[in-house]
Order: structure tokens, then sequence, then C-alpha cells
């Protein structure tokens, strides 16, 4: 079935897709011929239990696993990701959850860290990355922050996770994976997170939003990937669909309960 | 200050108005980040003390002395400041700073078949003395071996290399007029003045150049009367110190070392691409890592400029006595250097700190160890009025993290 939802998808063209990837560490098979897509402007969720595989999905993903069988398309066409800088090239970024934020940097300092724009003698140029920061947290209604030279220790969590995302965003990438975005969060710095991942989608990103909490998922979700011990169970369109379904097939497994995406 | 951005860059970012920045440095304040403040009030302290101990210690001659007595110190302590700035430490740079020592002795040596000229001599020994870093730096890098550990050995094996050097002779007197220059050339009075006016004009092209290409980004330029005041100020301090050094012989070559050196590295580390990677080690490898800063190469740069500093410091210190002897390495250089970078605010964690703060931090040890040796006490007032003042620092430093967690979350 998964097959028939993929030929009638390429009318509208997946940006990032997995077709039948497996990976496996020695006896553990941590992925068994996964098929996974995102589109342009899409949230997709990827749910289940702990030890589905969405983890190794990601990784091989983002090039720090290379697959073992199967094959990825970005826009259509076949790619292989052995490497970060392979993954970073084609414009897929990955927020893991601990952020990898320096906290005693400040905002500007951090959007760009590793990326720094210079002049010829080494210098940084400040101004232009101070601009582009302000503006780039501004197109995506950021304006919690009092300042862009605020160290990041100096913010809340929901902070620091918007300018981890911001910063995913910043550098024109296509596919952003966030993983557990929402975890650490309270109620309302929740609610600004996934206003935020919303936008993302709203300015054509793919969003891949891996998340536990099926209410965060039901909110922002357009789709939903379901992962059972290392295989996909079903991708389900939110609107057709209840938490009650996904629950069932993150535990149970139903594959064919889901309605084709 | 905990932030690596420059300091008019930081100071622009907030709003323009005079209540505006006193808020956002108390707001910083009670985050945690104290600043010089601490420093400033102790060099005033100090000063008031032994001012009022002693009229030998606020004159002319006592403050071109100083210079003298804690450039060696301050320009180790420098060095130091790039390894707690990614979180390690050197325990090797007194020795380093001893076997580069030796070395400029041993290669200006006349008669010798290493009889080099001066400047080379120095060359060489601080070429040894990054060649020492680029060792100790690529095992704890490599190898993951703690940096205290690697350093521990350093420290044993310069000791070890500086008695079985001078072993037979035990000391080697220096005649090169370049070596001995370094610490005892005085500058003509003019150019003492004119170095405080290329340093003021420097700042303040370095103000103005932030504030026209802030303005131009459309970013907000911060209060200007504030960004005057500074560079009036610090110029004020350039011009105060050649005038009060001019009252005696004029400023000390070895003044305008320290100032060339604390320049480099201030520039380095806060306005370069290498700075700001060296700042995101300290504060969170694993993150500096994923955003594909090579971690390991900075890790090694960061021991290799701690080393050279390092010799450079020794390089001072023999040509202050002229010579070397077996007690050069030892001593109190080694926690001299490390307190200095500490108390001028450095933090022992990692990430957090200035270069500059080296030089605050050499001004207050260096007083301290001018004014008691003026009063004349006993050599234990010394180490233990410096031991209370390392451990407030510390301390200081230790709260001061504590709050900025407690504010950050």
């Amino acid at each position: 079935m998964i097959q028939t939802v993929r030929m009638s998808e390429t009318a509208t063209a997946t940006t990032l897709e997995l077709r039948g990837v497996s990976k496996s560490f020695g006896s553990v098979e941590a992925l068994r011929s996964v098929d996974f897509e995102v589109r342009d402007g899409e949230v997709m969720a990827l749910v289940g239990d702990n030890g589905a595989g969405k983890s190794t999905l990601i990784k091989c993903v983002a090039g720090i696993y290379s697959i073992d069988d199967g094959e990825l398309y970005f826009d259509g066409k076949r790619v292989s990701i052995h490497s970060p800088k392979d993954a970073a090239k084609l414009g897929i970024e990955v927020v893991y959850q601990d952020l990898a934020l320096c906290d005693n940097l400040d905002v500007v300092q951090n959007m760009y860290l590793g990326r720094e724009e210079r002049d010829f003698l080494f210098r940084l140029k400040e101004s232009p990355m101070e601009q582009k920061t302000a503006e780039t947290l501004a197109s995506l209604s950021v304006t919690t922050l009092k300042s862009v030279r605020q160290p990041v220790a100096t913010l809340s969590g929901g902070q620091r996770q918007s300018v981890a995302v911001s910063r995913a965003v910043m550098w024109n990438n296509r596919v952003v994976f966030l993983d557990e975005p929402t975890a650490a969060l309270g109620v309302a710095q929740t609610r600004q997170v996934l206003a935020l991942v919303k936008r993302l989608a709203e300015q054509g990103i793919a969003v891949v939003i891996v998340s536990h909490n099926l209410i965060d998922v039901f909110e922002v979700a357009d789709r939903i990937t379901v992962l059972r011990l290392g295989r996909n169970v079903g991708v389900y369109e939110r609107d057709k669909t209840n938490q009650q379904q996904i629950v069932q097939a993150i535990t149970a497994g139903k594959p064919d309960v889901g309605a084709p995406a | 200050m905990s932030s690596a951005a420059p300091a008019e860059v930081q100071a622009a970012a907030v709003d323009g108005s005079l209540a505006a920045i006193a808020r956002a440095r108390w707001e910083a304040l009670k985050g945690g980040d104290v600043g010089f403040l601490p420093v400033l009030v102790g060099i005033v302290a100090i000063t008031a003390f032994f001012t009022a101990k002693t009229s030998i210690f606020f004159t002319a001659v006592n403050f071109s002395n100083l210079i003298g007595q804690m450039a060696g110190t301050t320009v180790i302590a420098i060095g130091v400041v790039f390894v707690l700035l990614i979180g390690e430490i050197d325990l090797s740079v007194g020795y380093v700073s001893g076997i580069a020592s030796v070395a400029v002795a041993e290669f200006q040596m006349a008669g010798s078949s290493h009889d080099y000229p001066g400047l080379v001599a120095i060359g060489l020994a601080i070429g040894i003395g990054a060649a020492i870093g680029l060792v100790q730096g690529s095992i704890i890098a490599f190898l993951g071996v703690p940096s205290f550990v690697v350093t521990l050995a350093g420290l044993l094996v310069a000791q070890g290399m500086i008695i079985n050097l001078l072993g037979t002779q035990g000391v080697i007197g220096i005649q090169d007029k370049q070596v001995n220059d370094v610490a005892n050339y005085v500058l003509t009075k003019n150019t003492g003045w004119i170095v405080a006016a290329i340093f003021t004009g420097g700042l303040a092209l370095a103000t103005l150049g932030a504030y026209l290409s802030r303005r131009r980004a459309g970013l907000p330029t911060g209060n200007v009367a504030l960004a005057v005041l500074r560079v009036v100020f610090y110029g004020g301090l350039a011009f105060a110190a050649v005038a009060v050094c001019n009252h005696y012989r004029g400023v000390p070559l070895v003044g305008l070392v320290v100032l060339f050196v604390v320049v480099l590295f201030s520039y380095l580390a806060g306005r370069t691409t290498f700075g700001r990677h060296v700042y995101a080690v300290g504060g969170n490898a694993e993150a500096a890592r994923r955003a594909g800063i090579n971690v390991k190469l900075i890790r090694i740069l960061c021991f290799v400029i701690c080393s050279s500093c390092a010799a450079l410091g020794g390089v001072i210190f023999a040509s202050r006595l002229n010579s070397v002897d077996l007690t050069f390495g030892g001593g109190t250089i080694l926690l001299d250097a490390i307190s200095a970078a500490v108390i001028g605010g450095v933090s022992l964690f990692g990430g957090r700190g200035k270069v500059v703060g080296a030089l605050f931090g050499g001004l207050i040890i260096g007083m301290i160890s001018n004014g008691t040796d003026l009063v004349g006490s006993a050599d234990w007032v010394k180490y233990v009025t410096t031991g209370l003042i390392l451990l407030a620092a510390v301390t200081l430093d230790t709260v001061a993290r504590r709050r900025q967690a407690a504010v950050g979350r």
C-alpha cells in the first residue's frame, strides 16, 4: 500500500524520501525496510515507542550512520548521505534534544556558530551577523528576546529551543528534523515552540518533528508516521485519524488501519 | 562581560538611554556577571592602602619599577587565559618560562657555537615554547589525557631540563644588548606620547568603526556619549601612565611589549573566528563540534599560545636580571600567572573571561608584591594576601556561575 502512496505523491514532489531503508547494529535490526517521506511546507510527525527506530532514522538522514540497504531521494533525485557534511550540503538540519547551544555565547554568536562571517583580516563582521539574526528571528515571530546580544544562559527553555530551531532555518535548510523539541518545556513555552514549528512549514520548509507527546503532535502535524520495532506501520493524515488510533499503532502496530496519506 | 562580543558591540546592543543601560547592567550583575568591577575596586583599594603606608609607593619611580616587575607574570597570564577559556589548565607555564630563559641565554652566549643575534635568540626561545605547547596540546587533544596531568608531567620535565642545561655552571650571564633591552630599555619621552596617541587613536577608530557599521546595518547604536566616554577614559589612562613614566625616565619598553601582547590577543580572542571558536569550545565542546568547529585544533592552538606566552615571559625575566640561574621558572611564577588570570575574571570552568583581565590581575598581584616589599613586611604577608585574593576571585567566579544558572532557567 505504501508503494501506491508514493506513486500518487510523485506529482506533488516529496522533498526527502527514504525507500526500503534498513540499518542493523550487529544482530539488532534497528530499521527494517522503512519507507518515509516529507514534503515542502509540511509538518510530518515521527512517533513510536522507545526503541522503535526514530533516533536511528534521524541519524541515518543526518549522516551519522550510513544505511545498510535502501535508497534516499532528495527532490526526487537519488542521493547518498555518508557524513553530516553530506546532509548539510543537501540542506538537512537536525535540532537535537540537547540543543547544542553554547551557554556563554549570545544569540547572534550561537546562530552563526561555525559559520561566522569574516573579512580578509579574519575579523568577525558583527553588524551583518546581528542584522541577519534579528531578521530571521523576526520572520519567525520569535519576539520574546530582549536582545540578540543576550547570552543564551539567560534565556528560558522555550527561548533556547526557539534559537536552536531558528538557527536551523537561517541557513536555507530544506528539511529540518526536531528531536523532542517540547520535552522539557512548560505549557506556555511549548505553545511558543509549536507555533514556531508551524511557521517553519508556512515558510515552505519540510519539518519532521519527533515527539512522545501526542497532544503536541496533533496540534502541529499534517501527517503522522508511526514506527514500531524498526518498521513503518503506517502513515496517517492528522485530520482523518485520532489519538487512540495512533496509540494503537504505536503499541500494537496496525498497518491496515491508517488511511493512506 | 560574560559574552565574547567586543565591548562596544555589547554596549551598543542595548537601547540608547542611560537608564536602559544602567538597568541592563544591573540585570547582568544580578545574573552573576560582575564584569571588572571587583578588580577595579581591588586596584583602587590596594593603591590607597600602600599609599597610606609608604610615601614611596605612589611615585613615578615605583610605577616604572612596577611595570618591570609585573611584565613577565602578566604576559604568562595572558597565555593562561586561552587555556582556561577552553576549560583546561596548564601547570607547566612556570618551568616553560624557565626553559625559555635558559634558551635565550644559551642562544646569545658569546664565544659558543650558537652565538646568535639577540632577536634571533628571543625568536628561538619563543619557538621552543611553541613546540612544547604543540606537544602538550596534541597529547591532550588527540589522546584525551587530562591537561592537569600532561602539564604536571611537562612541569617536571621542564624543571629537569633546566637543571640539566645549567648543571655545570649553574648560571649564564647575558651580554647581548637586544636581549637585555627587552626589560631594561626605556623609550624616549616623545615615543611614549606617540604610543599613547596611537593606542587612543586605535581605540577611537575601532569604536567609530563599530558605530558606523551598526548604523549602516540599522542596528541600535547605543549611547554615543557613553562610547565617547569609554574612549576618553582608556585613552586618558594611557596618557596618564605615560605622563607618570616620563616624570621619571620614560616608558619602559617592556610596558610596550605587554601592551602589544594584550592588544594582539584581545583582538584574537574578541574579534576573530578563532577567538569565537575558543569561547565556543569552552562553553560547550559538543555543540562546537556539531557546528563544524575543529575542536582538537582549537585545543592544540590554545596550548601553543599559552606556552609561547610563557616563553616570552621567560625572556622578560631573563632580560630583567641580565642572567639566568637555577631558580628560573620556579618560585611563585606558575601560581602568580594562574592567579592573575583568575583574579582578572577568567573562569576556571571555561568559556568566560577576557584577555585584558590578565593585565588587571597581573597588576593586582604585582602591586601586592611590590607594596609588601616596600613596606618591608615579611614574605608570609605577601603569600597570605595573594592567597586570600585568589580565593576571593575563585569564590566570586563560582558564585557567579551558580547565579547565572539560577537566572537562566
